[in-house]
């Protein structure tokens, strides 16, 4: 994968902001120490659970497939935590970052994943379908390129009802190549909705570089469209804040949709059934690690502006794997979902049978 | 005969037949280098060259599309659909052009495309991924459904559907594929539309196809060791066509039929069946036609309660018992 070196936010059609002066970005500047230990602890806490979730995995707690978000903690949260009262987020298969950076909570993050009833969605989604609309997180999806239209109706639905938040819609750069994204990127430009297209760039699409996956520049596409874009360095939770936060506050007040590429790595397999052993070289992974890991950036960062000391990150440390470790007792400790539950959550008329208007049968067995 | 596993037996079918006919491409996401989601095409780029096998983006709509439209000009493109679940992205080529391309041209042009992967639910892969469309699919006249349930079907079914000069979809199984069975290492062929009795019986007839063969099998075991009831196994093997003829003949001899079908009931395989059946052998039969689908919601990703949801030994067991109530 092609690296510009860090701390640019490349061309862009508007808004013209440049080159941010990172450390200087008013959005970092206003943090107070709180806020930067707390970002922090919110990068901690994700790598934390996805270990946790890991070890759930390999001892056969967890089915299905567990896509890990290890080395790409940043993005989220950076973009998350610009996110004010009437902002959303959805994204795809590659959820538990974006779940807990939005303040979900890990019990129900991993009973979901153990398939248990108190899980996030009753147990009925599984790791790729976390959801929580009160917090404004419209999961979670599936097929690659699928929830995109959605996030462009989130924002339609926003403009329509006279609020002022935007949407960040995510996606992987695999996902550029779907007709459903060109699609969404000229219905958000022709009619001004308020979203923001991220294109999470990890540099593969499973086993698929992005050099033999896409033609052109990622972002540049909405060019096309007349609409913003910019590409960001992702590894450092800092740049990811001041890079995006001009484009969301364009969104918000002006309703202009953008385009933005966020460059980062995923550190483990596809998903955890990747043996991982033929499309990159260990070398690449063990330089990410040891130059570009999001939470190691960020530590250093705070340590010399002594916001963090090495008493307070083993604190953070031992409290996010005793969290973790708590949640996986948790969902030990919860019920299953019945056979009775299949046929709930189907059907609003069948969940709220005392206010059904419709007649005649809606399941067949 | 060599032992070999479901996925090498359709690896060998499209080896075979890229051997034999120059125009056979193998195209989806995956296929090459990373040898595919499943390990089906494993080996194939190494063997016939990344002209043959190519690697795609995740863009299910333009590389069916794309091998739609080469088919027109006689390419035969095998595509694979990482999970038949993705289907629906492409749906519109499908259905829209593969299944009619050649009727509204009044015959002229021909479409001779498979497309391949799996299509079952199990696998704890939530609603998204556990599509089971045979019957959304065989639904669209022009178009042909086949549905493997062991390796030897799976090579003689894949190998016709290759050579067949209309668009077929072929649909595996994530939980077959590790699957031994013995399988000639030569060329034949299984035509589409023959089923085959997977297991005589003169009790009750369970008529099937994809992985509930093999679970009805394991029932019927279960069934004449303990309960000393008799089940014959009809494999329907291909939806469409579908061949009523070695169905009805089955029930002229149990009088007895259950319908077994990794489906969601409504307008599945097994109301079709159940229709012909009754209406082309009503006399023959001793009790009214019993069904076994999947339970119909979304598919659920809770592992426990998935195997629930789905037909299972247990469940076909208890369906066969009820049926010669
Ligand atoms: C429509 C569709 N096609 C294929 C898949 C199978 N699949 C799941 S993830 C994936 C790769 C996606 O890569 P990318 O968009 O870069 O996201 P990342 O996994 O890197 O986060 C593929 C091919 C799918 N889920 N949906
Ligand atoms: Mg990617």
């Amino acid at each position: 994968m092609s690296k510009k070196s860090s701390a640019t936010a490349e061309a862009r059609s508007e808004p013209g902001t440049g080159n941010p002066d990172l450390s200087g970005a008013p959005v970092n500047a206003s943090l107070s120490v709180e806020q930067k230990v707390g970002l922090y602890r919110l990068m901690v806490r994700i790598r934390r659970f996805e270990e946790r979730s890991l070890r759930a995995y390999q001892a056969k707690k967890i089915g299905g497939f567990l896509h890990l978000y290890i080395g790409q903690e940043a993005v989220a949260v950076g973009c998350c935590s610009l996110m004010g009262k009437d902002d959303h987020v959805i994204t795809a298969y590659r959820d538990h970052g974006h779940a807990i950076a939005v303040g979900m909570e890990m019990n129900p993050l991993m009973a979901e994943l153990y398939g248990k009833a108190t899980g996030c969605s009753k147990g009925k989604g599984g790791s790729m379908h976390f959801f929580d609309p009160s917090r404004n997180y419209w999961g979670g999806h599936g097929v690659v390129g699928g929830q995109v239209p959605l996030g462009v109706g989130l924002a339609y639905g926003l403009k329509y009802k006279g609020l002022k938040g935007a949407c960040m819609t995510f996606m992987g750069d695999g996902a550029v190549n779907q007709g459903s994204v060109h699609e969404s990127y000229n219905l958000a430009a022709l009619w001004n909705l308020p979203v923001i297209f991220v294109i999470e760039n990890n540099g593969y699409s499973m086993g698929t570089s992005q050099a033999r996956s896409s033609a052109g520049e990622l972002a540049r596409r909405a060019e096309a469209y007349g609409m913003a874009w910019g590409v960001c360095d992702g590894h450092d939770l800092f740049e990811v804040r001041a890079f995006m936060a001009p484009f969301l506050e364009e969104a918000r007040s002006k309703c202009k949709p953008a385009v933005v590429e966020i460059r980062t790595y995923r550190y483990r397999g596809h998903s955890v059934a990747d043996p991982d052993n033929t499309y990159r070289a260990k070398a690449e992974i063990e330089e990410y690690r040891k130059t570009k890991d999001p939470i190691q950036v960020l530590q250093n960062t705070l340590l010399a502006e002594k916001v963090l000391d090495e008493a307070t990150i083993e604190k953070i440390d031992t409290a996010a794997r005793a969290e973790a470790d708590v949640s996986a007792d948790f969902s030990e400790a919860s019920p299953f979902p019945t056979v009775a539950d299949l046929q709930k959550d189907v059907y609003w008329e069948v969940d709220n049978p005392s206010e059904r208007k419709s007649q005649g049968r809606l399941f067949f067995n | 005969m060599p032992l070999i596993q479901y996925r090498e037996a359709i690896r060998q079918a499209m080896a075979e037949e890229l051997t034999r006919d120059p125009n056979v491409v193998i195209l989806g996401e995956e296929v090459a280098q990373f040898h595919g989601a499943y390990k089906v095409t494993e080996g194939l780029l190494e063997k016939f060259g990344p002209k043959r096998i190519v690697d795609t983006p995740i863009s299910e709509a333009g590389f069916i599309g794309m091998g739609i439209g080469a088919s027109m000009l006689g390419v035969r493109p095998v595509i694979e659909l990482m999970f038949w679940s993705f289907y629906s992205v492409a749906f519109d080529q499908i259905l829209n052009n593969a299944a009619n391309v050649r009727y509204m041209s009044g015959g002229q042009i021909n479409c001779p495309i498979v497309i391949r992967g799996p299509a079952n639910g199990g696998t704890n892969v939530g609603a998204t991924h556990s599509h089971t469309p045979e019957n959304v699919l065989a639904n669209h006249p022009g178009v042909k459904v086949v549905v493997p349930s062991t390796p030897y079907d799976a090579k003689g079914l894949l190998k016709s559907a290759i050579r067949d000069n209309d668009p077929v979809m072929f649909l595996e199984n994530t939980i077959l594929y590790g699957d031994k069975g013995e399988v000639p290492a030569d060329d034949y062929l299984i035509p589409l539309g023959k089923a085959d009795i997977k297991r005589e019986g003169t009790d009750l007839t369970i008529v099937t196809y994809g992985r509930p063969v093999i679970q009805s099998l394991a029932a019927a075991h279960l069934l004449q060791q303990e309960h000393n009831i008799s089940v014959e196994i009809v494999d329907l093997r291909s939806i469409r066509p579908l061949d009523m003829d070695t169905v009805l003949a089955s029930v002229r001899k149990t009088h007895r039929v259950l319908v077994v079908e990794e489906q969601k009931p409504f307008c599945g395989v097994g109301a079709q069946l159940a229709y012909m059946i009754q209406s082309e052998a009503f006399d023959e039969l001793d009790a009214p036609i019993a069904r076994l689908s999947t339970i119909d919601s979304p598919s659920i990703y809770s592992p426990p309660v998935e195997a629930e949801q789905l037909p299972n030994p247990q469940r076909i067991l208890k369906a066969v018992i009820e049926a010669l109530d």
